[in-house]
């Protein structure tokens, strides 16, 4: 292998994307525009923080003054919530269908009662009448289930006790329409997602440029002269992992600025990144594939969102609420392994040694491997490389 | 025959419905300019790609520099140079970034590949377009930028399949004393074309090619005498009843 050659041909394929707007705007531009409206749009730009409208019912029995009218100043008095009253809970589960509110809060009709008992014996849990606030969300909105919980649970900590005690209360939050909520802002929860969102595109890149090439008779013109398949190849490889590190640096920065700022390690960026180059090579891989079976490039273009779009939807922005059967669909796609180590990796605080990251590795760079190793023989098997 | 630059024996090409080339022989002297002239849809391209490897012949034999085309391309890449019939160039490379391409590709040193490419930019007239994109070239311009990146590692046996298509007849002119050129410095040139007198002017020897038959093969002057004619035009006239090309 002449390395003369490969770089030749690496500098080639990274200007050709730099220097075609169409390919820029793709692969570059379109990941960080995402990035940018997408945080926009969950009022993570500018600092300014969101305002979430909260239904309140309150059914304490107390007469007011009385501790349920504290609480509810309380919320009031929280600038993130517009809290509104509703005489029961009909009405508010009506409006929270409707999507007018974003959650409803049940005031339990012990809630003074069982304040007055806590205050009372702070110290002697069994004297306390227990009470239950009940939370319901809007199971549509992922800032409503992913931001709201922790925010109103914070609001009545503080409200039960004021020293912030680890001491156990009798006030307890239930979260009465939701099974699972993750202690993670919306945009934080989707941010890994993105990293891969942004590769995938590569598969419709590499496609192009072979489709391209071939009908405008490059590949013809490379073949007559010494170049090994060998050399070709590895050209091909590192420039699209060079491509794909570039664009995980860019959507970083977009990320970043929109505020999400993990608490990684330095290693474990280095993981991170791992991910994504290893990632690279499946996109190469599709790319063969769909360049094979595609008489022109625009042909191209269409054929390879077959393999974009799975990926897309089954590896990228995960949610818990999928069915069973799409859940198991989801480990059948190698986007949604990068993104599982990616969430590990920045939201859980994970690393190289740990075994769900070590599990991923396996699976993406196996995968990965393998649909390269298929995509060049298929190539190789109908056009000579 | 192992002397010839090039030598081909009953070589055959079938695609599903046409034999493309049709038991074809012929060699090809060092040092010789030799025009395959012949009209659209004769062979020409199909005997230029089964020479340099691109295309696997039906039946028959092919050498160059006495390798055999189908066992030792590796040997042969080294040695020639190919100028494809459609302009195949880089459109977002500038013209100096494709050459220096094709110089790294033949492993060229840097030295070498900068005296090279700036002597040959000069010869065919593009030293002041190099650093443009080629996107912007005229169609004549990727002509004899596609000839500079077949010539770059100084080949010594060169293939130009219609390196003069589409070229105003002073620029074919420049290409016709480049060529010449060439033959001075000892390369062997395999030409095709259907321009009767660039086959003519340059040619040591000339095979008509018609349907995939090489109709006859001899010099250009002997190919006026024998068949008592003025011109190969009127040779290819007596010998197909057709025109090669009709004029426009
Ligand atoms: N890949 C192919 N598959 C099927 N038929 C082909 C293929 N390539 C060439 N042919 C056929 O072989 C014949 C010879 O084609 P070729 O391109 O060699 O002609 P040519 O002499 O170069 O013509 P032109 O002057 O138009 O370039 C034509 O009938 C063409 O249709
Ligand atoms: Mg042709």
């Amino acid at each position: 292998m002449i390395l003369q050659r490969v770089k030749a041909l690496t500098k080639k394929e990274v200007k050709k994307t730099v220097r075609d707007p169409a390919v820029l705007f793709m692969i570059f531009l379109f990941p960080v525009v995402f990035v940018l409206t997408f945080g926009a749009s969950f009022g993570g730009l500018g600092g300014s923080q969101p305002v979430y409208a909260v239904g309140v019912v309150n059914l304490d029995e107390a007469v007011p003054p009385s501790w349920a009218s504290v609480f509810l100043e309380t919320l009031s008095n929280t600038t993130i919530l517009h809290v509104q009253l509703y005489v029961n809970n009909q009405t508010a589960q009506s409006d929270l269908s409707q999507g007018n509110i974003q959650a409803v809060i049940i005031i339990p009709s012990t809630f003074s009662q069982s304040l007055t008992s806590y205050h009372t014996a702070p110290n002697d849990p069994s004297d306390w009448i227990n009470a239950t606030v009940s939370l319901y969300l809007d199971k549509g909105s992922v800032v409503a289930t992913q931001a709201l919980p922790p925010i109103i649970q914070n609001v009545l900590d503080t409200f039960v006790d004021q020293n912030h005690n680890t001491v156990p209360t009798p006030i307890r939050m239930q979260i009465a329409s939701l099974i699972e909520v993750k202690q993670l802002s919306a945009f934080e929860f989707m941010a890994p997602g993105m990293f891969t969102f942004a590769s995938i595109f590569l598969i419709m890149m590499v496609a192009q440029s072979f489709t391209q090439d071939r009908e405008n008779g490059m590949l013809k013109r490379i073949r007559v002269t010494p170049t090994t398949s060998t050399e070709f190849m590895a050209s091909q490889i590192v420039s699209y992992m060079l491509i794909a590190l570039i664009q995980a640096v860019l959507v970083f920065a977009a990320v970043h600025l929109i505020g999400f700022k993990p608490q990684v390690s330095v290693p474990a960026y280095f993981t991170a990144f791992a991910f994504v180059l290893i990632f690279s090579l499946s996109n190469v891989g599709f790319g063969l594939i769909t360049a094979t079976v595609s008489k022109t490039s625009s042909a191209a273009t269409g054929i390879s969102f077959l393999f974009v779009l799975p990926q897309l939807f089954l590896g990228t922005f995960v949610g818990s609420s999928l069915s069973p059967v799409t859940q198991l669909a989801c480990k059948f796609v190698p986007s949604y392994y990068v993104t599982d180590a990616l969430m590990s990796l920045f939201l859980r605080g994970a690393t190289i040694t740990t075994p769900t990251i070590l599990l991923d590795l396996f699976a993406v760079s196996s995968s990965c491997l393998l649909i390269l190793a298929f995509g060049i023989v298929l190539y190789a098997k109908y056009f000579k490389l | 025959m192992v002397n010839a630059a090039i030598a081909v024996e009953n070589l055959v090409k079938k695609f599903e419905d046409v034999t493309a080339v049709n038991n074809v022989s012929f060699q090809i002297e060092k040092g010789e300019i030799f025009g395959l002239l012949g009209p659209n849809g004769a062979g020409k391209t199909t005997a230029v790609n089964i020479l340099c490897g691109l295309l696997k012949p039906t039946s028959g034999y092919a050498t160059i520099n006495g390798y055999d085309v189908q066992k030792e391309g590796e040997k042969i890449k080294k040695l020639i140079g190919v100028c494809p019939q459609e302009n195949a160039v880089y459109p977002y490379l500038t013209g100096i970034e494709n050459v220096e391409l094709f110089g790294d590709l033949y492993a060229l040193g840097t030295e070498d590949l900068i005296k090279r490419s700036s002597v040959l930019l000069e010869k065919l007239g593009l030293s002041n377009d190099a650093r443009r994109k080629v996107e912007k070239y005229s169609g004549g311009m990727k002509r004899r930028l596609s000839l500079v990146m077949a010539l770059i590692h100084d080949p010594q046996i060169v293939f130009l399949d219609e390196p003069t298509v589409g070229m105003d007849p002073q620029s074919r002119r420049a290409i016709w004393d480049f060529m010449k050129d060439l033959k001075k410095e000892g390369k062997t040139v395999f030409l095709t074309t259907h321009y009767m007198e660039e086959a003519e002017v340059l040619c040591d020897q000339v095979g008509i090619i018609d349907q995939g038959r090489l109709i006859i093969l001899d010099t250009p002057e002997n190919l006026v005498l024998k068949n008592s004619v003025e011109n190969l035009e009127e040779v290819f006239i007596k010998l197909t009843g057709r025109k090669i090309r009709e004029e426009i």
